[in-house]
């Protein structure tokens, strides 16, 4: 790794003035950003550790009330947490889906959501690819078998690797960013940026802002939701396919619903088609079946990842069932 | 294009607020003990350790080490080369295989993907504090009993571990067992006979 400065804020307040040096970027658990510095794809001067601020670290509220997280939570604090055992247990299971027991006991929440691509070819500093100011995406020609199948015509055809932003989304919940002067609050499936939109960066922070909070809101009525993802291995791995969903049940009918893919696009997505699909009906076996299919009615897979289209299918499905309560297998 | 222009106004504005601001130096100290080459970032409590690093006092398996670590040292790097540690092993340096596996205050965590700096003043336990002289840990010694190794390289790992899994849950199931190694590689294949050590031991603290 280069040499770095170390700064060490004890406050949120604190995190701004140290950020204002150049070169500086922002070290939560770590697993990032020490990975990104050892590969040669950055090149800090100084990292500012949020890690050691303990007012970022908490999961306040309840069901009723809304739930408010600290993005310094570690993943396996949000897995075993008891307020995210209920409606909002996606987001738990999106989180103990992530990674190692390791990671996960090191890896925060604003850091997933703000990690950097995963791409092979992003990662590997021989390649100048797009998203480091070069004029070739490597994966569109290249290998692809893992990459996007929706959003992929735009010159960077990565997924974004945040998993637990496929939950929040399903759940939908919002971001509070703030910076010295200003705080604001967006939705997290507002918070990632396209290649479309931009092709440098991921989400919308500036240089000086920070994730000071997320915030799920209040469950609505009979709300479940569930999350799933499909992996090479059984053990850990990064996602093939994955899928968050929530609903309002009633009896076995579906109201509200919301989709979210992860591993399918350069952001992680809401299938508008899967949930106007899975909207006012009573949730089956086919029901869920016809709902992988309408998501991936406008799929666009690439040279080597039409099986992700079909993989999709199946996990929609069955993370529609297991939402429900339904054997996916019976 | 809008958001470019913001960034380049903000670059300018950084920078003036740098050379109006200066460089102050303070002496608060950060880790545990004494401090080397601190300075203050600005104004005033955003300290700054510099790249040459500060003194630390580590906590490994009891014993106490006081050693001048540089922000980028991992701690997988302070045990083996700074401490002599050389228990711990890396092998994949990036947090995917569990090789480098240790307990900081009770938790497992990469040792190659933590800086040594953040675990200073913290508990840290490696396999070396695992045996008692010539006695090995009962966990070990189910590691021996049950051929739960071949090449060995993943087994410090693979124990701290499992150590750690037990710390928390003296009766794990064996779908926990799984979980908890399910961060640990093993090429030679011994996860059955992981699963029977470890199951083994928990059956043991029962009795």
């Amino acid at each position: 790794m280069n040499s770095f400065e170390y700064a060490m804020p004890k406050r949120t307040a604190d995190v701004f003035r140290a950020l204002e040096s150049s070169d500086s970027i922002i070290k939560a658990g770590g697993i990032d950003v020490l990975d990104l510095i050892k590969e040669g794809i950055a090149h800090p001067q100084r990292l500012v550790n949020i890690n050691s601020i303990d007012e970022l670290k908490y999961i306040e509220g309840n069901q009723t009330t809304g739930v408010k997280i600290g993005p310094g939570t570690t993943l396996a604090e949000l897995a075993s947490s008891e307020v995210l055992s209920g409606s909002y247990r996606a987001l738990a299971q999106a989180a103990g889906s992530t990674a190692t027991p390791q990671i996960r006991n090191s890896a925060t929440l604003g850091g997933s959501l703000c990690q950097r691509p995963r791409c092979w070819y992003f990662r590997n500093k021989d390649y100048h690819c797009t998203r480091k100011g070069g004029f070739t995406c490597f994966a569109v020609n290249g290998e692809n078998e893992n990459h996007a199948i929706f959003e992929n015509d735009f010159g960077c055809v990565m997924v974004h690797p945040s998993t637990t932003a496929v939950a929040l989304i399903a759940l939908g919940a919002k971001l509070t960013i703030a910076s010295a002067k200003s705080s604001r609050e967006i939705l997290v499936e507002d918070f990632f940026v396209t290649p479309r939109e931009n092709m440098h960066r991921e989400n919308i922070l500036e240089q000086g802002e920070i994730i000071t909070a997320i915030h799920l809101p209040p469950a609505a009525k009979n709300m479940v939701s569930y999350y799933y993802k499909q992996k090479a291995k059984q053990s850990f791995d990064w996602p093939i396919a994955e899928v968050a969903v929530s609903m309002q049940l009633d009896g076995k009918k579906c109201q509200n619903p919301r989709v979210a893919l992860g591993a399918a696009a350069p952001v992680p997505m809401r299938s508008k088609e899967a949930e106007s699909a899975l909207n006012n009906q009573e949730v089956t076996i086919d029901i869920a079946a016809s709902v992988g299919k309408e998501a991936m009615k406008k799929a666009t897979p690439l040279s080597q990842n039409k099986y992700k289209v079909h993989i999709f299918q199946a996990v929609i499905k069955r993370t529609v069932c297991w939402a429900s309560d339904i054997d996916p297998f019976a | 294009m809008e958001e470019k222009k913001n960034l380049s106004q903000k670059e300018i504005s950084r920078r003036s607020f740098l050379k109006g601001a200066g460089i102050a130096s303070v002496g608060a100290v950060i880790a545990t003990t004494a401090s080397v080459d601190i300075k203050a970032d600005t104004k005033n409590d955003s300290d700054v350790i510099g790249k040459n690093g500060i003194s630390c006092e580590f906590d490994v398996n009891g014993k106490k080490y006081a050693q001048k670590v540089p922000p980028r040292t991992t701690l997988a790097e302070l045990l083996r080369e700074d401490l002599n540690l050389t228990g711990t092993k890396v092998v994949c340096d990036r947090g995917a295989c569990g090789a480098c596996t240790v307990i900081v205050d009770g938790k497992s965590v990469c040792s190659c993907m933590t800086l040594a700096i953040d675990s200073a003043g913290k508990k840290i336990e490696t396999i070396e504090g695992l045996a008692n002289g010539d006695e090995l840990h009962p966990l070990q010694e189910a590691f021996v009993n049950h051929d739960a190794l071949q090449c060995g390289f993943c087994t410090p790992g693979m124990v701290m571990s499992c150590k750690n899994l037990l710390d928390h849950n003296a009766q794990p199931t064996l779908p926990e067992v799984r979980k908890a190694v399910s961060g640990n590689l093993c090429r030679c294949g011994t996860y059955p006979h992981v699963f029977k050590a470890v199951m083994d031991v928990s059956g043991k603290k029962g009795e």
